[in-house]
């Protein structure tokens, strides 16, 4: 494994997913390296968030193999699977907040589980939590029926932050937020990959998002990894989609 | 293991000065507790105090929170302690902590002899409420019913028989298989009995009438409460907390007309239908013991059972079926709309459902005994 790019955080080679006859992934190779923001695009049902589970492992794949951390998710003990899990934060599209618990309990979850520390410091980080993805900590004791949706993401956001993982996976952080919601959280994405050195995995249908919050961009279509490199490089590309969905008319309206 | 986190204090003359070493992240964050408590003891007027971070490793949010706690609680009117030697990766890290403020009480739990007082009176209260809600959906789907006498086809036709599928067909089986069962128990139980006093016979007249006027009904019922009452009500909350429910009413359709009458309908016509079904199987179920266990051949369990019943005892039966389908049928609806947005509340609703549907069909069985009783039936 010393050949290889050690940077990568996530290597995904070869991977095909296929759910009856239909192949939503079709031998697809991706690398994510540590410490960027990779912003992952592609037409609506082109296998996006298939991709994103078949990594974190909800989807099975048919074949090929998936590394997070340098480690091969497949071959891993229970044990080694486990360390991967806490190393890693995932934000779910609809947030997934744990819906009979309160804010303060939902982001203390994985910390409650995982480490042996005193409810004092559960709060005080809870609270930490709060503050670095935008919120009051009046929230703490609020149930997630009664948040608004762009509350909801942050704090979905903090209990994926509760274990300051090196890897955070978003699948569509800004659908549902009002465009200046959407930029804050861009730039909160942004702030928390500088200040806590993140590796983040970003699912996105918001081109806001990947001129302002992403490194690097990765597109995916008929089940493959299309082009992967820079805004530029993506305007640059010949792929008709690309062209569409870069230089189209709510391209430009970014861009001006 | 090494990298441990370290906290060490270094003479300092009148100052005080403390070594930050190792890794101060969210794995150790036990250990980071224990030494920042510690330290914490430390405190005391001192001209200056300063905590040194340069040989830390790594640093995440646990680690810089505890050295920022650390760095509080040693700070006083007279001096403020200083954090020295952060390199510029964690700077921002360390800036972002130092905006958190103290944490907001949790809700302090109140004693538990007040918290189960305030429940019975919530509970009692609570009541009322519970009467007003069922006849107000009981009068709403009255209401919805004759709108759609008025208007026939706005009846969901369809939809009825999806249910009187879900609540009729497919509960055959176990109604079926539960009541010969309880048959079969009723007739053994008063064979073993009667036979003291040479009454064997009698079992007939006791299974007879159980069957047909109380337990056959009774029991489907309160199986249908459990089986579809509980669906009815995990069903509409679910729609109730994904805003199914609102989306039709936005729509222009009343969630009454188009969710909950045929609902009802299809309780309302399966009930009667697995009483009766329930009643024969139990019939047949106690016929076969008292024959194979108590030695009453057919033929005259059926002479027996033409004296012993009229047609009296079937229809109290089955007048009841209806009814109590409605009540259960209620129940289940006005507990689904009332589900709030988690997970465990349609749990709750769920139970109360189930619970609240099997008491009123018993209080139900109650009111038409003394019913029929005085009208001599």
């Amino acid at each position: 494994m010393a050949e290889q790019d050690i940077d990568a955080i996530i290597r995904v080679r070869d991977v095909t997913v296929q759910f009856g006859n239909t192949r939503v992934l079709d031998s697809l190779d991706l690398d994510v390296k540590r410490g960027e923001i990779l912003g992952f695009v592609g037409p609506s049902g082109a296998g996006k968030s298939v991709l994103t589970r078949t990594i974190i492992g909800l989807v099975p794949k048919v074949s090929g193999r998936i590394e997070v951390f340098g480690v091969d998710l497949d071959a891993a003990s229970s044990s080694q699977r486990r360390a991967v899990e806490r190393r890693w934060g995932i934000l779910f599209q609809q947030g997934a907040l744990f819906s009979s618990l309160t804010v303060r309990q939902n982001i203390q979850f994985p910390a409650r589980e995982y480490l042996r520390v005193s409810q004092r410091l559960l709060d005080e980080i809870m609270v930490a939590k709060l503050v670095m993805v935008g919120l009051k900590p009046e929230v703490a004791d609020r149930y997630p029926s009664e948040l608004s949706g762009g509350m909801i993401k942050r704090v979905a956001l903090a209990r994926a932050l509760a274990l300051d993982p090196e890897l955070v996976f978003l699948d569509e952080p800004t659908s549902g937020l009002d465009p200046i919601g959407a930029g804050d959280f861009d730039e909160l994405v942004r702030t928390l990959q500088r200040t806590l050195g993140l590796t983040v995995f970003m699912v996105t249908h918001d081109l806001d998002s990947l001129y302002t919050a992403c490194d690097r961009i990765a597109v995916l279509g008929n089940g493959k990894i299309i082009a992967a490199g820079s805004i530029a490089d993506m305007k640059a590309s010949q792929h008709p989609w690309l062209q569409q969905y870069f230089n189209g008319k709510r391209a430009r309206a970014v861009v001006a | 293991m090494s990298g441990d986190p370290t906290l060490e204090r270094i003479a300092q003359g009148e100052g005080l000065a403390l070594c930050a070493a190792g890794n101060w992240t969210a794995r150790f964050a036990p250990a980071l507790e224990r030494i920042v408590s510690d330290a914490e003891k430390l405190r005391g007027s001192r001209p200056h105090i300063f905590i040194d971070v340069s040989q830390v490793a790594s640093l995440d949010t646990f680690g810089a929170w505890l050295i920022e706690r650390l760095r509080r609680s040693l700070s006083d009117a007279s001096a403020e302690a200083e954090i020295a030697g952060l390199s510029a990766n964690y700077s921002s890290l360390v800036d972002e902590v130092r905006r958190v403020g103290p944490a907001p009480k949790a809700a302090s739990e109140p004693l538990l002899i007040s918290v189960m007082l305030e429940q019975i009176g919530r509970t009692v209260a609570g009541i009322s409420g519970t009467i007003i809600g069922l006849v107000d959906m009981l009068g709403a789907v009255l209401a919805a019913a004759a709108k759609v006498l008025v208007h026939p086809r706005s009846f969901r036709f369809t939809s009825t028989v999806h249910h009187l599928e879900q609540v009729c067909l497919r509960a055959v089986p176990i109604v079926v298989l539960i009541t010969f069962l309880i048959g079969c128990i009723i007739s053994q139980q008063g064979i073993f009995h009667f036979r003291r006093f040479g009454a064997d016979i009698f079992v007939v007249d006791m299974l007879g009438v159980l069957v047909l006027r109380e337990i056959g009904v009774l029991l489907v019922a309160i199986m249908v409460a459990g089986r579809s009452g509980s669906a009815y009500t995990a069903e509409l909350g679910s729609m109730k907390m994904r805003e199914e429910i609102d989306a039709l009413r936005t729509m222009g359709f009343d969630p009454i007309e188009v969710l909950i009458l045929p609902r009802m309908l299809a309780l309302v016509l399966a009930l009667p239908i697995l009483a009766f079904l329930g009643a024969m199987a139990a019939l047949y179920g106690g016929g076969l013991v008292a024959w194979l266990y108590g030695g009453v051949d057919p033929e005259a369990f059926l002479l027996r059972l033409r004296d012993a019943i009229s047609i009296d005892h079937f229809i109290v039966g089955m007048v009841k079926a209806p009814v109590m389908a409605a009540v259960i049928g209620i129940v289940a609806c006005v507990e689904g709309l009332a589900v709030q947005g988690s997970a465990e509340s349609l749990g709750q609703h769920t139970t109360a459902s189930v619970v609240k549907g099997i008491f009123f069909v018993i209080v139900m069985d109650g009111v038409f005994a003394i019913f029929f009783a005085s009208i001599g039936m």
